[in-house]
């Protein structure tokens, strides 16, 4: 395969629409975040954290759910196309960053709330664990082989670890614990906010999942070009050992033997 | 607003956290996609 410089990148018109979107939600999130939504009466200021706390957990269960399906179709489709593995793969770092985000984020309002940054309660454990089992998914993908071997691998603990979702989400009606109760997603439907309160929640939930679309997008296509750069590699390497390898001709080794 | 400083904070890190990641993404994607020909990028 030639090698030619274009000087592109995984942009495109649309990824570049749905960027500047994504900032516009992210200005407006801050704007009802931090100015416009009222404290709340028994929280206080602190709730302001819950707007990114929230949207945050949502987008890294579903990062993992993608990741699961993504890995789903991989292994159970004819065609094993790695399409599926690398948006599994870019999903996954994706759900980690909101993962991560989502246990600062929530020690932070704990501190606030609670005075303490951590208490190993039953939510605040899973999700721990939650974070460390996906840190040790996207290891897995680095270790070496074909990149059959690593969807395979990858793929296998994907669908194993989103067993881990529902664990961690019904935590808080499975344990008694300090993490408060579900706020919109109730067993009996009811939702505890109200008016700009829940607006600004679902204004955070609406921002955070462009930003998730457009981190996918962006990482999946860099995994597809950073894959095929591996497989140029791959060839130039097998080209050079076969050069190597093969015995001088004739002319040459009459010029070795003068 | 009181905690003001602490609550910000929070806001910084979180969107510094993505941004941070956003440039990664597509700092390697640049350097990736810099040696292939336009006919192997599906997105082009």
């Amino acid at each position: 395969m030639a090698l030619t410089a274009t000087g592109r990148s995984t942009s495109t018109h649309a990824t570049r629409v749905l960027g500047i979107v994504t900032l516009a939600g992210v200005a407006w999130l801050i704007l009802f975040g931090l100015f416009l939504s009222p404290a709340d009466k028994n929280q206080g200021e602190s709730v302001r954290i819950l707007y990114l706390h929230a949207p945050s957990a949502w987008l890294a269960y579903l990062a993992f759910v993608v990741t699961a399906g993504a890995s789903a179709l991989y292994l159970f489709t004819k065609k094993h196309s790695l399409g599926w593995d690398r948006l599994a793969g870019a999903s996954a770092e994706v759900g980690v960053l909101f993962m991560g985000i989502t246990l600062v984020g929530g020690m932070r309002w704990g501190r606030l709330t609670w005075s303490v940054f951590w208490r190993w309660d039953a939510r605040l454990t899973t999700t721990a664990f939650l974070f460390v089992t996906y840190i040790g998914y996207l290891a897995v993908r680095r270790l070496g082989g074909t990149f059959e071997q690593r969807a395979r691998r990858s793929g296998v603990l994907a669908l194993l670890a989103v067993l881990e979702i529902p664990l961690v989400h019904f935590s808080v009606e499975l344990w008694r614990g300090l993490h408060q109760d579900a706020t919109i997603m109730r067993p009996n439907g009811d939702v505890k906010l109200d008016g700009l309160m829940l607006f600004t929640l679902l204004s955070g939930i609406v921002t955070f999942t462009l930003m998730y679309a457009w981190l996918v997008i962006h990482r999946t296509r860099t995994l597809t070009a950073e894959d095929m750069l591996d497989d140029v590699g791959l060839e130039l390497a097998l080209e050079e050992r076969r050069r190597e390898s093969t015995p001088p001709n004739i002319a040459e080794k009459g010029a070795l033997l003068s | 607003m009181e905690d003001a400083g602490f609550i910000v904070t929070s806001y910084v890190i979180t969107f510094g956290g993505v941004l941070a990641y956003a440039w990664y993404v597509l700092r390697r994607g640049k350097k990736a996609t810099e040696q292939l020909p336009d006919d192997s990028k599906p997105w082009v």
